[in-house]
């Protein structure tokens, strides 16, 4: 590809300047009222004005940089792209990728691992709390949810509405587990997990012979079942009221977090009262399982019933013809996804301290569906993204009280996110209808590995 | 046991709901034969090919496989006696690769022989060489087809069953198929049973052929003798010749 020659090069920053300086007076002009100047009472009551020049001049600046840029660089790289693509006639082959490319992931891991002292440090202990449980637990639960789900709709493709059922099995199991028995956090995770795995079998095979919508109204069914089972087995479940009091997770049953307790870990190492603590620990809790289960997801794809679930989602008459028994790799599909969520509900109990049927409602199951169909069926990155987009998107919405200023007092930001996502959503499948991460990563290679992106193949029937 | 035929289906009749597709059926492939079954459209020859793969299973009649009766047999496990098929529509998996779909066919030994089975394929077929880490659904017709033959051989199949493997293909490329049949069946004396509405190019290649119509068997002989004969030449050949 052929530089642009400098004089053309300078042309272009010449209209860029010129188109920066044109949004700015564009941009000084719409704010110079709204902004510029501000009215407000004085101690007498009376209303006076000021002039806010600094911050109209920021206004100001980022249209005219923002401008400049996208005529400057932006513009002009797409176009080359564009051409590029077009020259060389061919589907987008990718080859060599950038360095912040090839180590997204453990970039990626290393500030999740970092993310809790950084938020900690920057907004002290208790201010910490809001990043790391309202933003950072959060969106790990969905992100998890979300691969959990994955596993069955994303590879073996078979459209399950009722997720969230197998999160309240989940969530219930450890809930009345420990209530009753007053087992530990430890012993009840992977009881919680087993218990999913099972509700996931017996959601299986009577759905065995169903695929696509039809599969779905029975999932969803099911989910509403079990939702209608906790509100009105009252006598076990407790019904609307839901189970309070669900003990805290324990660091493996060295330090407690309990504030009675003699071992509780903030007096252990000395440090002030503060939940900020837990809320740590929680938040590496999850990120421990969520990593477990990227680790069985790509463990499980290379192996011979992670082949055949993805497979069954392609073809399931070839599959039967080709001696894969689709009933058990169905179940395993089934049983696999529904312990993932299970733990997730699990670690929702301990995170709550209450369980109520309220928490696992269809929505919820529409938002990991949603979750997993923004990301890219099948692919735990585009996944990861479109939770944290999803998710962080609604607790950003709760942050974003200046937008009362622009909407009025009356403005709650937070009532609009089903709006918004409605909107987002429609914009995504627009323009990536096959989610932020739409190609399939192949699992074999011979010798050289090509991707020729997804977007040139069919989607399988059967 | 030798002089047995590797599949024997004795008077079969299979239904959808009420409607009988096949309506008493007898057919034989001995060991190392080509054989093949033509037909007009509807005539039931896909049903009777996947009636052998249990998915309808047959109402009535038997089903003899290599010794042992699969009528009642669900199709994974009548596959898994190593009866491979190519079925009707191709079926490979479009968002798999060329590489990936030929491992699900080598599921059955686990990967056990892939390496020297992949080598082979690709020998017989070496545009999938070319084309193996594209996605199944980017290839074109006739490479498809090539893949879902390909991914059948990778069972080691005893019988391989092949339907409509010319649906849709320039008479070129389905030369070149059935060239590959031919050359596994007189190579590797690989036992082959074809469905086929190319009459001519299907009775040519084949050592004995039957004759389907509205569900039953008419006529059965050597692929000359049908092709010679003056029936099925009015039938299925002088105005479906290809």
């Amino acid at each position: 590809m052929t530089q642009p020659s400098a004089l053309e090069n300078s042309g272009l920053m010449m209209q860029a300047v010129k188109e920066a300086v044109f949004a700015g007076a564009v941009a000084f002009g719409l704010f110079i009222l709204y902004v510029g100047i501000e009215t407000y009472q004085d101690i007498n009551n009376a209303l006076v004005w000021r002039t806010r020049w600094g911050l109209l001049f920021s206004f100001v600046a980022i249209a005219a940089f923002g401008r400049f840029v996208v005529v400057g660089f932006i513009k002009p790289h797409l176009d080359k792209r564009k051409r590029a693509k077009a020259k060389a006639g061919i589907p987008e082959v990718t080859d060599h990728k950038g360095f912040f490319h090839r180590h997204f992931l453990k970039i990626a891991l290393v500030l999740l691992l970092l993310y809790p002292p950084l938020s900690v440090m920057l907004a002290g202990t208790q201010g910490s709390l809001k990043y790391v449980d309202n933003f950072g637990i959060q969106i790990l639960i969905y992100v998890m949810l979300a691969w959990g789900l994955n596993i069955v709709v994303g590879l073996a493709g078979l459209l399950d509405l009722g997720y969230v059922a197998f999160y309240a099995v989940g969530a219930y199991s450890y809930a009345l587990l420990s209530e009753h028995f007053g087992l530990s956090f430890w012993v009840l995770l992977p009881m919680a997990g087993i218990l999913a795995a099972f509700w996931g079998i017996i959601l299986g095979f009577p759905v065995l012979r169903l695929r696509g919508d039809y599969l779905a109204i029975v999932t969803l069914a099911f989910g509403e079942i079990i939702r209608l089972v906790l509100i009105n087995w009252t006598v076990v479940t407790k019904g609307t009221f839901g189970v309070s009091g669900i003990p805290k997770a324990s660091f493996f049953g060295i330090w407690s977090f309990d504030v009675g307790a003699p071992n509780n870990f903030t007096k252990a190492f000395g440090l002030s009262m503060s939940s900020a603590y837990y809320k740590i620990f929680l938040f590496y809790l999850i990120l421990a399982l969520c990593m477990l289960t990227a680790y069985v997801t790509i463990k499980l794809r290379r192996m011979p019933i992670g082949r055949a679930w993805e497979a069954l989602r392609e073809d399931e008459i070839a599959c039967r013809s080709l001696g894969i028994n689709t009933v058990t790799t169905k179940l395993t599909a089934f049983a696999i996804g529904a312990m993932i969520g299970g733990f997730a509900g699990a670690f929702f109990a301990t995170r709550q301290g209450f369980v109520s049927p309220e928490s696992f409602v269809f929505l919820e199951s529409a938002v990991i569906l949603a979750i997993v169909v923004l990301g890219g069926m099948g692919s735990l990155t585009g996944i990861a993204i479109a939770a944290i987009v999803m998710v962080g998107g609604t607790e950003l919405l709760r942050e974003m009280e200046f937008l009362k200023h622009v909407f009025g007092p009356d403005f709650t930001p937070e009532l609009y996110r089903m709006l918004l996502f409605g909107l987002a959503m429609i914009v995504v499948m627009v323009f990536k209808p096959r989610g932020f991460v739409g190609s399939r990563e192949p699992t074999a290679y011979l010798k050289e590995r090509k991707a020729v992106s997804g977007s040139f193949t069919k989607e399988g029937h059967g | 046991m030798a002089d047995e035929p590797l599949l024997k289906v004795q008077a079969v009749q299979t239904f959808y709901g009420n409607i009988r597709a096949l309506d008493g059926v007898d057919v034989h492939v001995n060991r190392g034969e080509i054989v093949s079954l033509i037909g007009a459209n509807g005539a039931g020859k896909s049903t009777l090919m996947m009636t052998i793969c249990g998915s309808p299973q047959a109402r009535h009649g038997s089903i003899i496989f290599d010794g042992e009766d699969i009528t009642q047999q669900p199709t994974h496990l009548i596959a898994r006696r190593r009866i491979a098929q190519s079925p009707e529509g191709r079926r490979i998996f479009p968002r798999m690769t060329v590489y990936e779909n030929l491992q699900m066919g080598a599921g059955l030994d686990n990967l056990r022989y892939f390496k020297e089975d992949v080598e082979k394929i690709f020998t017989l077929f070496p545009r999938l060489k070319e084309r193996q880490s594209q996605r199944g659904g980017t290839l074109s017709g006739g490479e498809q087809q090539m893949l879902s033959i390909g991914r059948a051989l990778m069972a080691r199949p005893k019988l391989l069953l092949l339907d409509e493997p010319s649906l849709g293909l320039a008479p070129l490329i389905v030369k070149g198929i059935f060239e590959a049949i031919k050359k596994l069946n007189k190579e590797e004396g690989l036992t082959v049973f074809l469905v086929e509405q190319n009459a001519f190019a299907a009775l040519r290649l084949s050592d004995r052929a039957y004759v389907m119509v509205n569900g039953k068997v008419t006529m059965t002989g050597s692929g000359k003798a049908l092709l010679a004969n003056p029936e099925v030449r009015a039938a299925y050949l002088e105005g479906g010749r290809h």
